[in-house]
């Protein structure tokens, strides 16, 4: 094996499959950056494209690709670690195959219909075959289905894996998590006229995913990356895990009810729905902790910096994005003038960023590492690791850019439309049209070109970085302090199955 | 046998933990399912607690006025002003709203616009659109909002942005059933969102009840 080559055969069957998921959700994380683009210019000159694609297509593109990127990422993150975690090969291996074509299939065929058939007639029809316009779940009913039965079959090989080999805290978790997952899926998946009704159920779809059941596959996926880049405790890492799942569950369940404020449903949502999301930072600090902990214990002497750059990253973002900004608006006293402006969609940003992108991008970091043969990707990488930085710098001045710009123009909406003007479409225009807020969606478009050239650069280091390199990966598990030499390492050592 | 299982305290031990994750998951799921039975009752059409209101609320004039007890402003119910003045029974008010409301789905309208203020934040919230004061008149309303809606582009009203919506090419059916689902959707009582929201004057001729046709 020569080092510094990309080299398939040193990948497990189930790590080969990743690096397909991988592959798409990068292509799609582009794809979501330049839809974004088209919808930022499209807010300062809205002649851009007017009848080709319009808002809305460019809108529906770039918030689908992301979630479908997400997904893609989560999924090529768990058959990354499944081997590794469980000790066995992937239970299923050619079911696993098919199920990655076939969904990569669909998920073409969706792309396809949303940009060039875009929607159709106000039928029943529509909803089954073109788009079933509720955001984030716009994907046509056949669609859902086959989502539905993808994801049955990834939970197969999953579970299937684990229960042929070792189970562990994180396994265990994971797999309750995403049966958790695949079955909110099902509430997205009918029509009903009564609208308050449909945004009910919707919301147990976006919100139990991304402020819940999401937040734990990525805490699944940090406890298995820092034992992989950090060599760090299992044990600890561990109870860390299961105190995350204790006190995200404790308060996203019930702080849905913030979402349940303003649709049509009882009053008793606003304390319950106000309350409990006030405290869904609170996990989110405990995972900040846990992170910076583990990385000052092993002074951040990690075998992949880039990886460990990212899930730090993670941890900030993830706390930032959608714990801090999240609990700005997330009182009804305050959410009553900034639901439905840009706060939300300030909040959106970087809630997604920080606690989504950055951990998947720390995933690929570690599948790159391997696809090159395990070579060095700590301290004196060549030209000073330019790329890595360069991009994780660029990514996030956009991101942060663009939040900051969100922000402004979200304080201004929730003055000039809601607090002043009293909510009319007179109100909302005069919000729109304050210098502010068209100086605040220029920045965002500024900023959201800077972080576009830092994704291409991103995945221009994920096809260079180890190119060549002649290092071999720096053992973590031997070189850390004396006080971790008890460390399981990456590798389930608890319960044993049968 | 390591070091950290000797000397973690119970507090910080995996086996606690662990029984904590699952305890507070499942009670937490389990109110959560409790109070959704609750609210489903309570936001059923034309249900007792009236937040949600039955489809042939259609007929009637729809307002939008303070009540002192909860301190914000809540959807009343007025005399008979029918949409299109055709009184309609509960079962067509609900299929004209439906039509409009597969429209809404179907043209992908959240993405630009948000609904109950949820959706994108390119163009204004139609919760209160019935109701918005730029129709002018409870008397001109149906026939504007026909106009716009058959015709965004050519009866554009961009105040200013330049934003315009696109022609959806809605049909004639489509148009009167998505004024219909917006007609309904201002009377759903939003615990007083959007604030502040003042409508339009309303004071164009009502229909007695012994008038209707049957």
């Amino acid at each position: 094996m020569k080092l510094g080559a990309i080299n398939y055969s040193e990948l497990t069957d189930a790590q080969r499959l990743a690096v397909k998921y991988f592959v798409v959700a990068m292509a799609l994380f582009l794809a979501q950056m330049l839809f974004g683009v088209l919808s930022a210019i499209q807010f300062v000159l809205p002649d851009f494209l007017f009848g080709v694609l319009d808002f809305n297509v460019n809108r529906m593109v770039h918030i689908n690709a992301m979630v479908v990127w997400m997904l893609y990422g989560f999924t090529g993150s768990i058959f990354w670690l499944i081997e590794d975690e469980s000790g066995v090969p992937l239970v299923g291996q050619k079911i696993a195959n098919i199920t990655f074509w076939v969904l990569t299939a669909a998920v073409a065929v969706v792309v396809v219909v949303f940009l060039f058939v875009q929607s159709g007639p106000g039928e029943q029809m529509t909803l089954w075959l073109i788009n079933e316009g509720r955001e984030y779940i716009e994907a046509p009913r056949w669609a859902d289905i086959g989502i539905v039965l993808c994801m049955l079959a990834i939970f197969y090989n999953v579970c299937g894996t684990f229960l042929k080999g070792k189970w562990s805290g994180i396994s265990g978790v994971l797999v309750l998590d995403l049966v958790a997952l695949a079955g909110l899926y099902l509430a997205g998946m009918f029509y009903t006229t009564n609208l308050p009704m449909d945004q009910y159920w919707w919301w147990w779809v976006i919100h139990l995913w991304v402020e819940a059941t999401w937040e734990v596959l990525v805490g699944c996926i940090m406890a298995w990356g820092l034992i992989a880049t950090l060599g760090a405790n299992r044990r600890i890492v561990t109870t860390w895990l299961y105190i995350e799942v204790a006190l995200m569950f404790g308060s996203g369940i019930l702080g849905l009810g913030h979402h349940y404020f303003w649709i049509g449903t009882p009053e008793y949502w606003l304390g319950v729905g106000g309350f409990f999301s006030a405290l869904e930072p609170v996990p989110l600090v405990a995972m900040v902790v846990h992170a910076i902990y583990d990385a000052g214990r092993h002074s951040f002497r990690s075998n992949n910096h880039p990886a460990l750059a990212w899930l730090i990253a993670h941890a900030f973002g993830n706390f930032l994005g959608a714990g801090v900004w999240g609990f700005m608006q997330t009182l009804p006293q305050i959410n009553l003038y900034t639901h439905g402006t840009q706060w939300a969609s300030s909040h959106g940003h970087l809630a997604f960023f920080g606690a989504y992108v950055t951990i998947i991008v720390a995933f690929i970091y570690l599948a790159v590492q391997k696809l090159r043969g395990d070579v060095w990707m700590s301290s004196r990488l060549p030209y000073n690791g330019f790329l890595w930085k360069g991009s994780l710098l660029l990514t996030h001045v956009g991101m942060i850019g663009m939040t900051i710009a969100l922000l402004i123009a979200g304080y201004e909406q929730a003055f000039v439309e809601r607090a002043q003007g009293g909510s009319t479409w007179a109100a909302y225009f005069a919000g729109q049209t304050q210098p502010w807020f068209i100086q605040a969606m220029w920045w965002r478009l500024v900023f959201g070109v800077l972080m576009t050239v830092g994704v291409v650069m991103l995945l221009w280091d994920f096809l260079s970085i180890g190119a060549g390199e002649t290092r071999t990966k720096l053992d973590v598990r031997r070189d850390t302090a004396p006080a971790i030499e008890e460390d399981s390492g990456v590798g389930a050592t608890e319960t044993q199955s049968a | 046998m390591t070091s950290a299982e000797v000397s973690a305290p119970w507090w910080a031990s995996e086996g606690f933990w662990r029984k904590c994750a699952i305890f507070v998951t499942a009670f937490m799921a389990l109110v959560l399912i409790i109070l959704t039975f609750h609210t489903l009752v309570v936001i059923e059409a034309g249900g007792e607690s009236g937040r949600v209101p039955a489809y042939s609320v259609i007929n009637h004039r729809i307002g939008f006025e303070f009540d002192s007890d909860r301190n914000h402003a809540v959807p009343t119910i007025g005399p008979l002003v029918p949409l299109f003045g055709e009184v309609l029974s509960e079962e067509d008010a609900k299929a004209l709203v439906n039509h409009g409301k597969l429209t809404v789905q179907a043209r992908n309208c959240m993405n630009c616009h948000t609904i109950l203020g949820n959706g994108a934040y390119y163009a204004p919230d139609l919760t209160k659109a019935w109701l918005d004061p730029g129709w002018g008149n409870e008397q001109a309303r149906e026939l504007l909002m026909t106009m716009f809606l058959t015709d965004p582009v050519a009866n554009k009203r961009t105040f200013g942005t330049n934003r315009t919506m696109p022609n959806p090419k809605l049909t004639e059916d489509e148009v009167r059933g998505v004024i219909a689902y917006l007609k309904w959707m201002s009377a759903i009582d939003t615990n007083g969102f959007p604030n502040g929201f003042t409508p339009l004057p309303q004071d164009g001729p009502i229909l007695e009840p012994e008038e209707v046709v049957q």
